[in-house]
């Protein structure tokens, strides 16, 4: 192996970790917020690194076609977060919200859960990359409820015990496809790898490998925030910090979302398995449906947006369970513009939470008149994320739907409707809050960075306008593995 | 039958009782014997453990038996009781379904999960298919708890014999790796958990954990 190039993976994830320590135990929130975004920025760093080097997969870490795309995305939206994070969290502090030993927790935290999601995305064994789920969720958990209203404290227990019962179904599965592999493999740890179980699954007990798929697609779909069991999902958004909904969003659903894929593949790789399909594509199109149809009776800014998530959500594991490698690209893409978007937008709604002093729809209008800057921001995050061009989410939804009719023609129908329905929920709640007269507002000056926000909304145009060609080859490769 | 030697008829009987004692979970009304009957659930759990141990050469697996024989059997429920006299509330009655259609949810639930993985399993090996039979039954009658009570406290009770299914399941998978990490995962997010229920969080600001007033604070109420 090479040691330089297994430094940067290593790198990926002691970086967050030695942070997380670190920031701990340091007072102040000048000096701690920089530490975090300098953390974040390193690791991000170092993640690029393996786009150029790539390691040979070890016993525990693995770097390969499919996870790079996600450790890259992840490590730069947990970078931009952090930034935002740090304008963000001096308003709370200035205004009493957070007293000086949550922000330490909460910077703690941050780290943790930036090691966690890096670790189930490098890790080469099924049995670690649970443990690394697990520990997410835990985190996310305390940091939902860090506010300790009612609210928050309601939020954060339905979390834990949806979360709990997801990873522990999800753990069940797990074991299934161990045992599913050992007369095959045999004992011990190979059978838990990745790159072992790939290799070997032709082999395997196909009806274990079913009952497994079945149990994992529920344990992790509940984070992934998929329909019948997503209740946790925009309670969870609505109480916490905002930087915590952008990384929920942005990034947590994408890494269950990851442990699914991986999964699928392996299925697709067992002749005699049930296919993935049929179960992605119902539970999918189910979250579309249902989250496109909540949308109209939000109240509150942050659970709007959640339920976006779950659409959101909805259509990247339907274009996943579709297969295929148009639909497989579209899924990729999309899902690489959503978490864009959607952190961005969180940024947004963040700093308007904090100029409104309120997260009621009703209460927020006018916004391009009164903050500019903010609204207009807003609003081209809101219309890159309802599916207008010329942003990279219509054409990735614009793929999606095409390979339907391609593939599955009387799937496009409740696609297309899921799509328009949601679009118009956006479209109508946007103009309520962007136009109008000014409301009312408490004379509080607020510093909001808008860098983030707009680092973000120019990729997501870019990537409307202009594919680089090397990207779309990358996502091409990595749609043929997926299957 | 040659294969019913002595260590598969004790690793049968322990997965068993594990099985049994899930069910008289279902029709404890009170809090005391719920938690009473969890910490059975957890020193059988530990005995079946360190017979896994025993019998596979594994001693790597008798930490995870005196995890749970000391974590999950003494400390968490004692320290369940102490939160249960602190609040008051261990004269309540509350399970939210009653007794009858619970029990016969859960024979339902015992007998999908044994056609289930008896049939999926065919070529296992004996003792791993019924012990992931039964753990499967154990998982799901702990998602039974979790369903029909209301109170945080016995919903976490749920939640812990429905992980004492799981670790059931890993230890019976033969040679599995990661058991004692995964464990000590699951100790760490129960450790949390309670503490967050004992210390500040749903006591301080609730005086009560009865799940319905929590619902009073839903966020979308106008």
């Amino acid at each position: 192996m090479n040691p330089g190039s297994f430094d940067a993976v290593t790198a990926v994830l002691v970086i967050p970790a030695a942070t997380a320590a670190l920031l701990a135990v340091l007072p102040g929130y000048r000096l701690t917020s920089r530490l975090n975004v300098l953390a974040a920025f390193l690791t991000f760093l170092a993640a690029l690194s393996l786009l150029v080097v790539r390691p040979l997969p070890g016993l525990y870490l693995l770097v390969d076609d499919t996870n790079i795309v996600f450790i890259v995305l992840s490590t730069f939206v947990g970078f931009t977060t952090s930034a935002f994070s740090a304008s963000y969290i001096a308003h709370e502090l200035e205004t009493g919200r957070l007293t000086p030993i949550n922000l330490r927790f909460y910077h703690a935290m941050y780290q943790v859960l930036m090691f966690a999601m890096n670790l189930a995305l490098v890790s080469n064994s099924v049995g670690l990359m649970w443990v690394a789920i697990e520990l997410a969720t835990l985190t996310t958990v305390l940091m939902v409820g860090i506010y300790r209203t009612h609210q928050a404290l309601e939020a954060a227990w339905k979390y834990f015990i949806l979360g709990s019962v997801g990873i522990a179904l999800a753990l069940f599965g797990t074991i299934l496809v161990y045992m599913a592999a050992r007369p095959v493999v045999g004992e011990g740890v190979d059978a838990m790898l990745w790159t072992v179980l790939i290799d070997h699954v032709a082999a395997f007990d196909p009806g274990m490998l079913n009952v497994a798929f079945v149990f994992l697609m529920l344990g992790y779909g509940t984070k992934v925030g998929l329909a019948p069991l997503h209740a946790w999902l925009p309670d969870a958004h609505a109480e916490g910090p905002t930087p915590i909904s952008a990384v929920l969003s942005g990034l947590l659903l994408n890494v269950a979302l990851y442990a699914v894929l991986r999964f699928k593949m392996l299925l697709a790789g067992n002749s005699g398995a049930l296919a993935p399909g049929p179960l992605m594509i119902t539970m999918g199109l189910s979250s579309l449906l249902l989250a496109s149809f909540m949308l109209y009776r939000r109240r509150d800014i942050k659970r709007l947006f959640a339920y976006s998530s779950i659409e959101h959500m909805g259509i990247i594991t339907f274009a996943f369970g579709l297969g295929g490698p148009l639909a497989n690209f579209a899924g990729l893409l999309h899902m690489t513009m959503h978490s864009l978007a959607k952190s961005g937008i969180f940024f947004a709604v963040g700093h308007i939470a904090q100029v409104k002093d309120t997260q009621k729809i009703a209460d927020i209008r006018g916004l391009t008149t009164g903050h500019p800057a903010l609204g207009w921001g807003f609003l081209i995050a809101v219309v890159a994320i309802a599916g207008l061009p010329p942003f990279g989410i219509f054409m990735s939804e614009f793929l999606v739907a095409t390979s339907t009719i391609a593939h599955q023609p009387w799937l496009a129908l409740p696609l297309v409707i899921g799509l328009l329905v949601s679009f118009g929920a956006l479209i109508l709640r946007l103009q309520g809050m962007a136009f109008g007269a000014p409301s009312p507002q408490p004379h509080k000056p607020v510093s909001a960075s808008l860098v983030p926000l707009w680092a973000h909304l120019s990729l997501v145009l870019l990537a409307g306008l202009h594919l680089p060609a090397a990207l779309v080859q990358w996502f091409q490769s990595v749609a043929r593995i997926l299957g | 039958m040659q294969m019913h030697s002595l260590s598969f008829d004790v690793s049968h009987t322990l997965a068993g009782s594990l099985v049994l004692i899930s069910f008289m979970m279902l029709y404890q009304d009170r809090l005391y014997s719920l938690l009473n009957v969890f910490a059975l659930h957890a020193l059988v759990l530990a005995l079946s453990v360190a017979w896994q141990a025993f019998v596979q050469n594994a001693p790597h697996l008798y930490v995870t038996a005196a995890i749970a024989l000391i974590f999950k059997a003494i400390i968490i429920p004692v320290a369940l009781h102490r939160i249960v006299k602190q609040l008051g509330i261990h004269r309540d009655i509350e399970s939210a379904v009653g007794i009858g259609p619970t029990m016969l949810a859960g024979m339902g639930l015992v007998a999908l999960s044994m056609v289930l993985m008896l049939r999926v399993t065919a070529e296992a090996d004996p003792l791993a298919r019924e012990d992931l039979a039964f753990a499967l039954s154990v998982v799901l009658l702990g998602l039974l708890v979790m369903v029909t009570r209301r109170n945080a406290v016995s919903q976490v009770v749920g939640f812990m014999s429905l992980e004492n299914g799981l670790i059931l399941a890993a230890t019976g998978a033969k040679g599995m790796p990661l058991v004692v990490e995964i464990s000590v995962a699951f100790s760490i997010l129960i450790a949390f958990i309670v503490i967050g229920i004992f210390l500040f969080r749903i006591r301080e600001r609730f005086d009560t954990v009865d799940l319905q007033a929590l619902e009073r604070f839903r966020g979308e109420q106008p």
